[in-house]
């Protein structure tokens, strides 16, 4: 074959996969026609509706130049004004549409009027340019929880009850998108305090505790004792730990077993642990103290609510793209139905807010098909399996693996 | 050879296979003073694992086949293998490995924070791991058809129906301990055999294959073609035919040939006198036997410069952008030790390209009539019954049939993993674990159709089709995304799409067996040559016309990518704010 039928053959390919995609996008567009049947108004409906759906979402992340700008072309869109600005207390933030040279500094001064008074108010521009077309402004004040944040300004050649009518009722409706982003701020916050309240979780029994089963060894094999002390550190100063939300499973689990082995220290031979782990998974991130709760819930259960010998096993294991970790133990187990009233949040124990705090942080960073899977009975004891994927966007844990490995002497904090 | 032997190898490999995946060697403890995190996979079992993964048919039989045929010009192809892991050492493993992906398409996504660049890139993962576990599947075939008779599909139908089972059974959970077992394996099934075979040549008085001249058969031989073949004779030659010769039916009965190109049917039988010079095949282009010392690629090429650099640009550019040594790296716990993984990686790879060319040069010898019957590639498991014969050769045999099934069996489960968990996270509708399932048997049954349909290329040589697809793709994808700061989302998803789109496009037009020759041929057999810069150009071009697009977290990224891990920590939060959200 010569290079002018291979070219040919390239040629003919290219034009097939012109036609293809001209042919596709018009029969995409013959199909939308025949679906759209509907009056002219309810058109407009429509097309008012999906303008407004698509300003929604950047302004649920609150009212910032980035956000406002994004928002401003769909709402100016949506009124159908020669020009539209987004302000907040101080400054304009989003100018969209023409005149935004000469007119950004006299708006801020209309603006400050208004946000004494608290109401939108239509006023004469006096603008001296006479090719200007921005004549009249409508000034509608943006309200949040904490009162007026700022101002949403439409322009109009001429007076016109209509703008001032619309315009309002805008600034109602981005009103009500900035009042669920701060409620959405909120919610985090509320996370954030939560994994505040984990980390500062460890209780004061369990230090005591601790300490007395350490004192006990002092005498009797001061090596072991030396031994529990630093686990006892590099366990504190993990949990105590301020920076990053993320960390490696290697870490985790190290803590968890710094853990395990003061608990052993206390209960003696009652406390059987078996650890599998895969070494694949140990770079693997995850969400910061998501597993060491969850094991300590189980020993809290299985050794302080009974005299028999307790039994956990966990392991760690690779499976493709994703880590599996399951922690199981033969304790007293839970009745199915109080577990699904404290993961949904209507139970309010003490002891479910390490599983429920657990299953939502997993849901928040990976999506709902992440959360905790927990098969448990009363008296049949209880296995909670937890997926992670090796990679997802945004996980990035704030230290190396296998940092704080039992350092020598302490010099820092 | 004796067949009871080598089907006994092939099936304790896989067993061995199997059997490791699912039980593992499972670090399974009781606590005490026992530390997991400690025993993070070391640098050194993680290189065996890569290396295990890495060599594949294509190194264990391919290498000798090409060597067998065309002379030391071929040692370019190990030197590219294990010299793209010199150009992955400096320029990529350890802010891969910071970059916390797992896959490539993960890279694309932390890189440039573009779910497009993600999706485009998981569809070339999906076409190079395809166009390379094709090669393996043929591989399969020739060596169970060399090994047992059976029909050339069997052995692809084998390993495809043993790594699906393995893989969708969640039966390759300790991965990194099989893939670094089958590494010894291989060296072992190879280096075992190859001293056997050495000190049988001193003690045949170490005849030399005689690079200038055409190999000649040493003693009296009887080959039989598969394949209708036309050969190429410089001087007149006498051999007893059972079969067809230019159309008329001979039964045991000698012929002279003259001078001249003949055509020798399916199925006939040559029996060569001792001495005889082993004929040419015809239309191969070759400019004359002397060409197998000559230090240039290809000489079946009409432009063997121009394919020796297309061969080198794609093995040395390529390796970094296969989808299963990708994921490798993310077993290392840091970038130091990804680095220093490589490092011990590129030590065990060249120890074992040492031994492939000495199975090529002692075919040469041997077995010359392979380079006739279009079987090259059998090389290596045919030499131990030629050389020493009796018992010896026939375990000798069955442990290379061992290792090559190791081979197969090895690289073709670790990019079904790889292409299976594309599948399932960015192709497939999410489902579940079911879903991985349905991927893996998917990942496998379209390179399965395609070794049946396509035309048999030497195995080396299809491998090489997919360096070329991967070092235009990923190549200027990861040393642009890791090294330079204005790389866009555009400009990534422009680059892959002309860089990568004009390899595979070149190179399902090789393996359609579309261009005849000349140098429309030779551009498309090694498209690295024009298709890697063109897609770094047309990546920088696109991104330098789209710097607004520039993601605003590049600083922070690069940080990341760049700085060791223990410094980020100290920091505190991070520099650049890079441990944020």
């Amino acid at each position: 074959m010569t290079g002018i039928e291979i070219a040919a053959v390239a040629a003919a390919g290219a034009v097939l996969l012109a036609a293809g995609i001209v042919l596709g996008r018009v029969t995409a567009r013959h199909g939308r026609g025949d679906l759209d049947l509907g009056t002219p108004v309810e058109h407009a409906t429509f097309h008012t509706l999906h303008t407004a759906s698509l300003a929604a979402p950047p302004l649920r992340a609150g009212l910032t130049e980035d956000t406002a700008r994004k928002a401003a072309r769909r709402l100016r869109s949506l009124l159908g004004t020669e020009a539209l600005c987004l302000t907040d207390r101080e400054s304009v933030l989003a100018w969209d549409g023409p005149g935004g040279d000469h007119h950004r500094e006299p708006v801020m001064r209309r603006v400050r009027e208004m946000l004494d008074s608290g109401r939108s108010q239509s006023v004469r521009t006096d603008c001296d340019d006479l090719q200007c077309p921005l004549r009249w402004a409508v000034i509608a004040p943006l309200t949040g929880e904490e009162g007026v944040l700022g101002a949403l300004v439409a322009y109009g050649s001429r007076e016109s009850a209509v703008l001032v009518r619309a315009a309002t009722e805008v600034a109602r409706w981005v009103s009500v998108q900035l009042e669920l982003a701060e409620l959405d701020r909120s919610r985090t916050r509320v996370v954030e305090a939560e994994i505040r309240a984990l980390r500062a979780q460890i209780s004061p029994h369990f230090i005591f505790n601790s300490l007395a089963a350490i004192a006990s060894f002092v005498r009797t094999d001061p090596e072991r004792a030396r031994e529990l002390l630093l686990e006892f550190a590099d366990f504190t100063r993990y949990s105590f730990r301020r920076h990053g939300d993320f960390t490696h499973l290697a870490d985790e689990l190290r803590s968890i077993e710094q853990y395990l082995a003061l608990a052993g220290a206390r209960f003696g031979d009652r406390l059987k642990v078996t650890l599998q782990v895969a070494p694949e998974v140990l770079p693997v991130a995850l969400p910061f103290l998501c597993l060491q709760p969850l094991v300590e819930n189980a020993v809290k259960h299985g050794l302080e609510d009974s005299t028999d010998e307790f039994k956990v096993t966990i392991s760690a294991r690779d499976a493709g793209a994703e880590a599996t970790v399951v922690i199981e133990d033969n304790g007293v187990g839970m009745d199915p139905e109080r577990l699904r009233r404290i993961l949904a949040g209507e139970h309010t124990a003490s002891s479910g807010i390490g599983l429920s705090n657990v299953d939502d942080r997993l849901r928040q960073v990976y999506g709902d098909d992440y959360g905790l899977v927990i098969e448990t009975g009363v008296g049949a004891g209880m296995k909670i399996t937890l997926r992670f994927p090796k990679y997802r966007a945004g996980v990035h844990p704030s230290s190396p693996a296998g940092q704080g490995r039992r350092p020598g002497p302490r010099t820092g904090p | 050879m004796n067949q009871a032997y080598a089907v006994a190898a092939v099936t304790a490999v896989v067993l061995a296979t199997v059997l490791i995946g699912a039980l593992g060697l499972r670090i399974s403890r009781t606590t005490s003073d026992f530390y997991v995190a400690s025993r993070s996979v070391k640098p050194g079992l993680n290189a065996a694992a890569i290396s295990g993964e890495y060599l594949s048919a294509a190194s264990f039989l391919g290498v000798a086949g090409l060597v067998l045929l065309q002379g030391p010009e071929m040692l370019w192809y190990p030197v590219g293998y294990t010299a793209g892991y010199l150009v992955l050492l400096v320029l990529v493993a350890a802010p891969l490995r910071r970059s916390g992906a797992y896959t490539l398409s993960d890279f694309a996504e932390a890189r440039l924070e573009s779910p497009q660049v993600r999706r485009l890139a998981s569809l070339f993962v999906v076409g190079i791991g395809w166009l390379y576990l094709l090669p393996q599947l043929q591989g399969a075939g020739l060596t169970l058809e060399i090994l047992t008779g059976a029909p050339d599909w069997v052995g692809g139908l084998v390993v495809a129906l043993v790594v699906t089972g393995a893989v969708a059974a969640g039966g390759m959970r300790s991965i990194t301990f099989v893939q670094a077992f089958q590494y010894w394996l291989k060296l072992t099934a190879l280096l075992v055999p190859a001293l056997f075979l050495t000190v049988a040549w001193l003690g045949d008085d170490a005849p030399r294959a005689r690079f200038a001249e055409p190999a000649t058969f040493r003693e009296h031989t009887v080959v039989t073609v598969d394949d209708t073949v036309r050969v190429d004779l410089d001087r007149p030659l006498r051999v007893t035919v059972t079969g067809t010769v230019d159309d008329r039916r001979h039964e045991r009965e000698p012929v002279a040939l003259d001078a001249g190109v003949h055509r020798i049917g399916a199925g006939t039988s040559l029996a060569f006198p001792a001495h005889a010079r082993v004929p040419e095949k015809a239309g191969t282009d070759r400019t004359g036997a002397s060409s197998w010392s000559q230090p240039l690629a290809s000489s079946r090429e009409e432009h063997p410069l121009y394919a020796t650099y297309g061969l080198i640009l794609a093995t040395f550019l390529g390796t970094m952008g296969l989808p299963h040594v990708a994921v490798r790296f993310y077993t290392s716990p840091n970038g130091t030790a990804a680095r220093r993984t490589t490092l011990v990686v590129l030590g065990l790879i060249g120890a074992f390209y040492l031994l492939p060319p000495v199975y090529g040069a002692l075919g040469r010898i041997y077995a010359p009539e392979l380079s006739l019957t279009g079987e090259a590639d059998a090389a290596v498991l045919v030499l131990p019954d030629r050389m020493i014969g009796g018992l010896g050769g026939d375990l000798l045999g069955a442990l290379l049939a061992g290792g090559a099934f190791a081979a197969f069996l090895s690289t073709a489960s670790g990019l079904t993993m790889s292409v299976a968990g594309v599948l399932t996270q960015d192709v497939l509708p999410s489902r579940g674990v079911r879903h991985f399932r349905l991927a893996t048997v998917l990942a496998m049954a379209v390179p399965l159709g395609l070794s049946i349909v396509t035309v048999n290329v030497p195995v080396a040589d299809a491998v090489g089709l997919a360096f070329a697809v991967s070092a235009s793709s990923f190549c200027p994808l990861l040393v642009l995304g890791i090294w330079w700061r204005g790389l866009t989302p555009p400009g990534a998803v422009a680059g892959l799409v002309v860089g990568g789109g004009a390899a595979l496009t070149a190179v399902m037009a090789t393996r359609a067996g579309l261009p005849g020759g000349g140098w429309s041929h030779s551009l498309l057999a090694w498209p690295a040559v024009w298709s890697v810069p063109l897609g770094f150009l047309t990546m920088v071009l696109v991104s330098l016309a789209t710097p607004h697009r520039v993601p605003a977290t590049t600083a922070a990224t690069l940080a990341r990518l760049h700085l060791p891990e223990d410094l980020m920590a100290k920091d505190g939060t991070g520099v650049g704010g890079g441990a944020g959200r």
